[in-house]
C-alpha cells in the first residue's frame, strides 16, 4: 500500500535536537492529524519532511512510496507529491497567484511540454469557485497584502492546483474566523481522496470538527506519545495536554 | 539557506574573447591633434565641425576623472591604448565557429534573427537590414520626418543641425562629454516637423549598418511644436563589442507641447566601460520620458536628465539596473526645473546580484523663485547575496514654499524562507530568483514596448537560472 513513512527520525536545527525518534504512517486515502502543545516541534516536522535547509536530519528516513526523500531538494520532493500547506506564507511581491502558479504547475510537466493557457485558467477557476474565491483574486501578488483567511485560501488553492500525494497542513486554521475556516476546511475534505495522504497539524481541536481525520497522534517533545481515533481530540479538549507531559515537561517557545 | 547563500555566479563572460582584427581606415592608438583631423578628414567634415572637435580635445585633456564621486575602476582606463576611430564598415570580423557556444544559445533562447545574430556576435560587420530600414524610411519620410545618421545630418541639413547640436550639453559638460564632442562618429539624427505625430517607434537596431552601435556615438533628436516620437536603442542580446570604452551623448529637443520617448537597452559585454551622456530640453508643456534598462557592461555611469525649461513641461525617467558579478551600475537622474508648474517623476529599480554593485545617483532642483513644481523620485533596490552591494545618493534641492517634493527609497533581499517557499512548490532554486527578480521590476517593464519586455523577462530568467546552484 502506498503512503508515506516517517522511521526513527532525528533532526536538529543547530546543536539543538527538535525532533527525537518519531514514527508516523501517513496512508494514502487518510487523513492524520497531529496535536500537541507549543514547542513540541509539529512545526519543525512539517519542515524536515519539505527539505528545509535550516534543519539538519541526524538519523531516521522518510520513504514516500518506499523511495527516501531526505537526500532530495526541496523543489525536488514538492514535484514527487510532497506538498506543505505554510503556517505563514510568504509574500513574492510583483507576481501574481495565476503567474506564480503557473510556474508551478508547468515545473510539473514533463521536459518540451507546455501548459495550455486556456485548459490552465479554466481548471484555476474551477478551484476558485470551490474555495468561494473571486476571479479578480489571481491578479493578485502572492500573499501580499493579504489577510489571515486570504492566505490559507490560498494555500487550499494551490494544493487544489498542484493535486498533491501527500500533504501537510501546518496550523492551517490559526487566525482564521469561523466562516473562514468553513470556506478552508471544505476545500480540504473536497481534496480527500484515496490517491492522497494528509497530515494535519494543529494546536486546537477546533478543526477537527471540520475535517475529521481518520487518526489522531500526540506529540510531545519531538515524539510521538500517544495515537488513536478521533474521539481522542476530544479527550485532549477537556484535559489538556499537560497530563501527558509530567515526566517530560515540553520545553517552551 | 545554504544555496542562497552561495554566491551567485551569473555569466557575463559572454562576448568577452579575442580575435583578428583588420582595418582600412584606423585612426590608431591614443588621442591628439593628428587623431582629431584623422577623423575630420576622412569623414570629410567642414570646417566648424573640426573646430569644434579640437577646442572638445583642449576640455577633455584639460578636466580631471570623476573619480571622486564615482569608482576608482575608472582609473584603470587607458585613454593611450585605445582607438577613437574605425572607419564605417571596418569593424573586426571572426568566424561563427569562434562564438561560444553560450552565446549562440543566449540567442536562440532569445529568438534573435538568424542575421542579426551573426552581427550581435561580432561575425558580421555590418548587419543587412536595408529592406526593414528602408520601408521605415518610406513611411516616416511621407510624414517629412528626418531619420539619417549624425554625420550625414551634419553635413545634408546644417542649418538644422548647427542649431541644436550640442546645446543640450556642453561639450565641457563632463569629461566624457567633451571625449565624445572631440571624436564622434555614428549614432542618428532624427527630425519631426510640427504636429507629425510618428505612430511607429524609431530603432536605432534598423540603422545598424549606419554605425549606429558606435563606440562614441552622438544622437541628436529635435520633436518640433506638438509632434510626437518614440526612440529605441539596444537590444537585450549581449552585444559582443571590440572597444572597452563606449561614450555616447544624446541630446533631445522637445518643443512646444511635443512629447519624446526615448527607450535604451544596454546590455554590453563585460569588458566595456559605458560612460554615457543623456538630457533633453523640455519646452513649455511638452513631455520628455527616458526609459531606460542596464544589463550589461563593466561599469555603466548614465544619469539621463531632462531640463525643463516651459511652464508646465513635464519630465520622467524610468530606470532598470540590473548589476551581476564584478559589475557596477552607477544610473540615476536629473531633473532640472527652470520653469513654474513642471513636474517630474524619477522611479528607479536595481538588482545587483553576487558581488555587483548597483548605485542610484540622482538629482533633483527646484529653484526659490519657481512655483507650482513637482518632484516625485521613488528607488527600490533589491539585493540578491551577502556580497551584493547598492547605494543611493538623492541630492534633492527644493527651495520656495510654492514647490513640492517626494522621495521614497527602500532595500529589500530576497529572504532565504521566500525561496523555500517557492521551491516547496515545485520550483527549481534557479526559478524561484528568477520569478522573485521579475516580480520586483514586473510593474516597470510593462512601461517598454511589449517586444521589449517579453525579451528583458526571458533575460533575467536566462541570466538567474545559469547562475544558481
Amino acid at each position: 500500500m502506498k503512503s508515506l513513512v516517517i522511521k526513527d527520525l532525528h533532526a536538529n536545527i543547530g546543536e539543538r535536537e527538535i525532533i527525537k525518534g518519531l514514527s508516523l504512517e501517513i496512508e494514502c486515502g487518510k487523513i492524520h492529524a497531529i496535536m500537541g502543545p507549543n514547542g513540541s516541534g509539529k512545526s519543525t516536522l512539517s519542515k524536515v519532511i519539505a527539505g528545509h535547509p535550516d534543519y539538519t536530519v541526524t538519523s531516521g528516513e522518510v520513504l514516500m512510496d518506499g523511495e527516501n526523500i531526505l537526500g532530495m531538494a526541496p523543489d525536488e520532493r514538492a514535484r514527487k507529491g510532497i506538498f506543505l500547506a505554510f503556517q505563514y506564507p510568504m509574500e513574492v511581491p510583483g507576481v501574481t497567484i495565476a503567474n506564480f502558479l503557473r510556474a508551478a504547475v508547468s515545473a510539473r510537466l514533463p521536459e518540451g511540454e507546455e501548459l495550455e493557457a486556456t485548459e490552465y485558467y479554466q481548471r484555476l477557476y474551477e478551484k476558485m469557485d470551490l474555495l468561494e474565491m473571486d476571479r479578480s483574486f489571481t491578479a493578485r501578488s502572492v500573499n501580499e497584502g493579504f489577510s489571515g483567511g486570504e492566505k490559507k485560501r490560498c494555500e487550499i488553492l494551490q494544493m487544489a492546483m498542484l493535486e498533491p500525494k501527500y500533504a501537510i497542513l501546518d496550523e492551517t486554521d490559526s487566525g482564521l474566523d469561523i466562516d473562514a475556516l468553513r470556506i478552508v476546511s471544505h476545500g480540504v475534505n473536497v481534496l480527500r481522496s484515496p490517491d492522497r495522504g494528509m497530515l494535519l497539524i494543529t494546536h486546537y481541536q477546533r478543526l477537527l470538527d471540520y475535517i475529521v481525520p481518520d487518526v489522531i497522534h500526540v506529540m510531545v517533545a519531538g515524539k510521538i506519545v500517544m495515537s488513536g481515533p478521533k474521539e481522542l481530540a476530544l479527550e485532549l479538549e477537556s484535559k489538556g495536554y499537560d497530563w501527558l507531559t509530567e515526566e517530560e515537561p515540553a520545553p517552551a517557545v | 539557506m545554504s544555496d542562497t547563500k552561495a554566491e551567485l555566479n551569473l555569466d557575463r563572460s559572454v562576448g568577452d574573447f579575442s580575435y583578428p582584427e583588420h582595418h582600412a581606415f584606423d585612426a590608431g592608438y591614443g588621442l591628439t591633434p593628428d587623431t582629431i583631423n584623422y577623423i575630420a578628414d576622412v569623414k570629410g567634415e567642414p570646417d566648424w565641425i573640426r573646430e569644434f572637435r579640437l577646442k572638445a580635445l583642449d576640455v577633455f585633456l584639460s578636466k580631471p576623472l570623476p573619480t571622486h564621486w564615482a569608482t576608482k575602476d575608472l582609473e584603470t582606463l587607458e585613454f593611450e591604448k585605445i582607438r577613437y576611430y574605425l572607419a564605417h564598415g571596418q569593424r573586426p570580423t571572426r568566424s561563427w565557429e569562434e562564438v561560444p557556444e553560450d552565446m549562440k544559445q543566449t540567442f536562440e533562447r532569445l529568438g534573435i534573427p538568424e542575421q542579426e545574430r551573426k552581427f550581435l556576435a561580432g561575425v558580421e560587420a555590418q548587419f543587412d537590414s536595408e529592406a526593414v530600414y528602408s520601408n521605415i524610411q518610406k513611411a516616416i519620410g511621407e510624414q517629412g520626418v528626418i531619420f539619417t545618421g549624425s554625420t550625414e545630418a551634419l553635413i545634408k541639413y546644417p542649418e538644422i543641425f548647427r542649431k541644436w547640436f550640442g546645446k543640450v550639453i556642453p561639450t565641457g559638460d563632463n569629461k566624457f562629454s567633451a571625449l565624445n564632442s572631440a571624436v564622434f562618429s555614428g549614432g542618428s539624427f532624427i527630425y519631426v516637423p510640427p504636429g507629425v505625430k510618428v505612430k511607429h517607434p524609431l530603432q536605432a537596431y534598423f540603422r545598424i549598418n549606419a554605425e549606429n552601435f558606435g563606440q562614441f556615438e552622438r544622437t541628436l533628436i529635435i520633436a518640433d511644436e506638438g509632434s510626437e516620437l518614440m526612440y529605441m536603442e539596444g537590444c537585450t542580446a549581449p552585444k559582443f563589442e571590440t572597444a572597452t570604452l563606449h561614450s555616447a551623448v544624446v541630446e533631445l529637443v522637445a518643443l512646444k507641447g511635443a512629447k519624446i520617448q526615448y527607450v535604451t537597452v544596454q546590455n554590453w559585454s563585460s569588458n566595456v566601460f559605458n560612460l554615457v551622456t543623456k538630457r533633453g530640453v523640455a519646452h513649455e508643456d511638452a513631455e520628455i520620458k527616458w526609459i531606460d534598462c542596464n544589463i550589461g557592461s563593466r561599469l555603466t555611469m548614465k544619469y539621463p536628465g531632462v531640463v525643463l525649461k516651459g511652464r508646465k513641461a513635464r519630465g520622467e525617467v524610468i530606470s532598470i539596473a540590473l548589476a551581476s558579478n564584478g559589475q557596477h551600475q552607477d544610473t540615476g537622474a536629473k531633473m532640472i526645473h527652470a520653469a513654474d508648474e513642471t513636474t517630474s517623476n524619477i522611479v528607479s529599480k536595481s538588482i545587483s546580484a553576487g558581488t555587483g554593485r548597483a548605485t542610484y545617483r540622482g538629482q533633483v532642483h527646484i529653484p526659490k523663485h519657481l512655483k507650482g513644481c513637482k518632484n516625485n523620485t521613488e528607488c527600490d533596490a533589491l539585493l540578491i547575496n551577502p556580497d551584493s552591494r547598492t547605494d543611493t545618493y538623492p541630492a534633492v534641492t527644493v527651495r520656495g514654499t510654492g514647490n513640492a517634493t517626494q522621495h521614497e527609497a527602500s532595500v529589500s533581499q530576497i529572504s532565504a524562507e521566500q525561496i523555500f517557499y517557492m521551491q516547496q512548490r515545485g520550483l527549481t532554486e534557479g526559478q524561484a530568483m528568477s520569478l522573485s527578480v521579475n516580480g520586483f521590476v514586473n510593474d516597470l517593464v510593462r512601461q517598454f514596448p511589449m517586444e521589449y519586455s517579453v525579451e528583458l523577462k526571458r533575460l533575467i530568467d536566462l541570466e538567474m537560472e545559469g547562475s544558481v546552484g
